[in-house]
């Protein structure tokens, strides 16, 4: 890769970066607010999805894997299928015993 | 050669892309380490969900909840100190990575008094307290204690890189054309607070 583009490609200007961070901000709220009331496994679902949200933005904005090399964005998503196989697997076994 | 050509000769050869590779590669061994204990923790929290429900009321939803939010500002800041070097306002980009120093030691604090607290109640391993309570009640407070305290760790060692790149960047190793190793610093201290973020959801939230 250039040096040229390795500078330029993550030059974002201090807005965005607010704006993400008030957005996580207001997700904590929401899931600190969803786990309070009583949904039964609803909020099991609904707090580990705003988890994720939460992870995708830092990861997607604050550690710029959307804009950067395909190669690291591999990386997360080897791991992450890894974890999600070893999830299915390990929850279809408790479930059949 | 003289040191400005050595100065260039080192920029022209540098390879920033696969600097950046090497701190991916950790920090794919990061998440499967974090994710090993997830799962494990899933399971147990799937097995015995009544034990696991009652010991999770132990812990401190304000004190986390402000943790999180203490991490989140940590890592708007690490990002901004890159934003500042890149514009080359060295000094600002300074003041930020203080920040960030500032909010990882206020976590730590608070971490320290949401343990402190709970010692007082006597519940920790070993604790008389938890020996009277099941097994898998025991359970839940050693998965407490062994994934936030490692995450605690990973804050702390956060907190020393930061401050060596502060050094770096008062002594002008870190530049608007030079911030790799800033860079490296900010992704390892992002990941730290995803890794809180899933910790927060998954012991002080579901109960």
């Amino acid at each position: 890769m250039e040096k040229h583009d390795f500078y330029t490609e993550h030059s974002n200007g201090y807005g965005i970066y607010v704006l993400v961070w008030m957005t996580l901000l207001a997700l904590t709220g929401l899931t600190v607010a969803v786990a309070g009331m009583n949904l039964g496994g609803l909020t099991i679902a609904t707090v580990i999805i705003i988890a994720s949200i939460e992870g995708y933005l830092i990861l997607t904005i604050f550690m710029h894997l959307r804009s950067d090399s395909r190669v690291f964005l591999l990386f997360v998503s080897v791991a992450g299928l890894f974890l999600l196989i070893s999830f299915i697997l390990l929850f279809s076994n408790c479930s059949f015993q | 050669m003289s040191t400005e050509t050595q100065v260039h000769a080192e920029e022209h050869n540098r390879d920033n892309t696969g600097i950046r590779l090497g701190l991916w590669v950790f920090l794919f061994t990061e998440l499967i380490l974090f994710g090993g204990l997830f799962l494990v923790y899933s399971v147990y929290r799937y097995t015995y969900p009544a034990d696991f429900h009652l010991a999770a009321q132990e812990l401190n939803k304000i004190i986390g909840t402000f943790n999180t939010v203490i991490l989140l500002t940590s890592s708007l800041t690490m990002v901004l100190s890159i934003v500042a070097i890149q514009r080359s306002k060295r000094k600002l980009s300074l003041f930020f990575q203080f920040l960030t120093i500032i909010l990882g030691f206020f976590f730590i604090i608070n971490k320290c008094f949401e343990w402190a607290a709970m010692f007082h109640q006597s519940i920790y391993s070993g604790s008389e307290t938890l020996l009277n309570e099941s097994k898998s009640y025991i359970l839940f407070f050693d998965f407490y204690y062994v994934m936030t305290g490692l995450q605690g760790l990973h804050v702390i060692i956060g907190i020393v890189l930061i401050s060596f790149m502060m050094r770096f960047t008062a002594k002008g190793y870190i530049t608007h054309n030079n911030y790799v190793k800033l860079e490296n610093t900010g992704l390892y201290w992002h990941l730290v607070a995803i890794i809180w973020i899933f910790l927060f959801s998954l012991f002080y939230l579901i109960t």
